[in-house]
């Protein structure tokens, strides 16, 4: 059974159609990038996979449930959002969030519980920090937390959404490795919404790309060509390969498609 | 003639209704801190006045127009869930019209307008038996809600994307929390006043989120904070007649102040 089954897919905000008839199957072991200029729906992607956005039509299943239940299945990661310096939160207490957040009364943590929150601490390297105050934390080592959250229940897929935004380049090889280490390890299917397909080139196996022209699936060899690309872009658009990097250049926002420099 | 006073009934009626609603207020005010929605605070106590001047006008009960008053707006603030800059000025306009309307109660009320500066400033000491027995009631409500909705509630007010993503219900949960700080600010504008809710719903939230890096120690710790302050001021009052509201600010705010120091040298580690 696929981890994530879509079938038919549409979304329209109103006249504008932002995709029709989307469908692909995520297996275990893959790492899909989701790559795009902003505004044609990755983040709506995201959105759908876990319940909070219903598409336009189609039909889509985590783990072989409809979204919303499926989503207890879902390791999420968001962009990183700096915590106030002031927050009576420990790391430790962020990663516990993503155990039993959801359930309802105050509750305590049984041994195998807290077993598995030190675990995921570990996991990412951030047992030395996790008994101080988040706030006080890089954010980087923050989001370091956000994948032992993510990890902590066991989930059957990790969602990220843009999860590398503002972190140095350092950092953003930590992240990426962190991930693909679980996925080796594990076997958990990784969805990474990225508008730069750089820092996760190494290890994607497939890569889904919205562009205002329609969207396409398929290894990164496949799918970011020149061809392809200026096929979904409806404009000549060059794909070129420099120093193990892909640049992208003429798309109506070349900016925001992939950095052509990370500046450092 | 502190002790003479100790002894008396009124006394004692008012320092276990200070205890109420301080620990209500302890416990709501961290939530309210952590969401950093400290100005729906200010605004929910200044329509509860609003509400208390139109019960009087249409000779009803106070304390229900206040309640009613503080419940409308907590649960208008909770629907919109609205966040930053777009928050701050829809409630600046709602409560600048809401007092206005309060004062034009005021003016259409024929009472005493003692009333009025008991609403603005707190009566601890004029606190009836019937009126603790609420006090305590709501009071209750309070804390139990906010054990039931506990981790939601603390996850959805630090980390509301995740939150979200897991299925936790965030609109309805600031509905809930709005409307119990309603509850609670209902509560407090009866010891401290109007104007000086904050300083028992958010001071010393704010100043136990200083003093720990626990979630669940910070609840306690504001709550022991507030009561110290609430009782603290309801005692001295008795020894110097200055009002009670006055005394418990100050405590409120001195254990802010002790508690930005502590953080600020670098204590609050573990």
């Amino acid at each position: 059974m696929s981890v994530v089954s879509a079938k038919a897919l549409s979304l329209r905000f109103g006249e504008r159609v932002l995709w029709d008839d989307l469908s692909f199957e995520l297996e275990r072991g893959e790492l899909l990038a989701v790559l795009g200029p902003n505004g044609t729906g990755k983040t709506s992607l995201v959105r759908i996979l876990l319940g909070l956005l219903a598409p336009t039509s189609g039909r889509v299943e985590v783990c072989g449930l409809p979204p919303g239940r499926g989503r207890s299945q879902i390791g999420y990661v968001p962009q990183q959002r700096i915590f106030d310096r002031e927050l009576a939160l420990r790391g430790r207490d962020l990663v516990r969030l993503g155990l039993d957040g959801h359930k309802w009364g105050t509750g305590r943590l049984s041994a195998a519980q807290r077993n598995r929150v030190d675990h995921a601490l570990d996991e990412v390297g951030a047992t030395a920090y996790a008994d101080g105050p988040i706030g006080r934390l890089s954010g980087g080592e923050q989001q370091r937390l956000r994948i032992a959250q993510a990890l902590v229940s066991d989930p059957a897929l990790l969602l990220a959404d843009e999860p590398l935004l503002s972190l140095d380049l350092a950092y953003q090889g930590i992240i990426t490795g962190l991930l693909d280490a679980h996925r080796e390890s594990a076997g958990t299917p990784v969805v990474f919404v990225t508008h730069d397909i750089n820092p996760v080139l190494a290890s994607v196996t497939r890569v889904l790309y919205f562009a205002p022209g329609g969207w396409a699936i398929g290894t990164p060899d496949e799918v970011i060509t020149t061809e392809t690309l200026s096929r979904l872009y409806g404009t000549p658009v060059d794909v070129l390969r420099v120093r193990g990097r892909v640049v992208v250049v003429g798309t109506p926002d070349d900016q925001h498609v992939h950095h052509v420099d990370h500046g450092h | 003639m502190f002790t003479d006073l100790l002894a008396q009934h009124f006394v004692h009626t008012a320092l276990l209704a200070g205890a109420v609603v301080a620990i209500a207020s302890g416990v709501i005010g961290t939530f309210v801190v952590t969401r950093g929605a400290s100005f729906a605070v200010h605004a929910i106590s200044e329509l509860g006045f609003t509400g208390a001047a139109g019960a009087l006008v249409v000779g009803l009960d106070p304390v229900i127009g206040m309640i009613g008053g503080s419940l409308a707006v907590g649960f208008v603030l909770g629907l919109l869930s609205l966040r930053g800059r777009e928050r701050d000025s829809a409630i600046g306009a709602v409560l600048a019209f809401g007092l206005g309307l309060g004062v034009l109660f005021l003016s259409l009320y024929q009472g005493y307008a003692t009333e009025a500066t008991n609403l603005l400033f707190g009566s601890i000491v004029g606190v009836s038996d019937n009126q603790l027995l609420t006090l305590a009631i709501v009071g209750a409500i309070v804390v139990v809600g906010v054990a039931a909705l506990y981790r939601p509630l603390l996850f959805s007010s630090v980390d509301p994307e995740v939150a979200a993503a897991r299925g936790v219900p965030l609109r309805a949960l600031s509905v809930a929390m709005f409307l119990l700080l309603a509850l609670t600010t209902a509560e407090a504008i009866q010891v401290v006043g109007v104007l000086l809710v904050l300083t028992l719903v958010i001071t010393p939230a704010a100043a136990a989120q200083r003093l720990t890096v626990r979630p669940g120690v910070a609840v306690l710790l504001s709550v022991v904070i507030a009561l110290v302050a609430t009782e603290g001021g309801i005692l001295l009052s008795l020894e110097k007649s200055w009002p009670t509201s006055f005394f418990i600010s100050a405590i409120s705010f001195a254990v802010y102040l002790g508690a930005r120091i502590y953080d600020a040298t670098g204590s609050r580690r573990r």
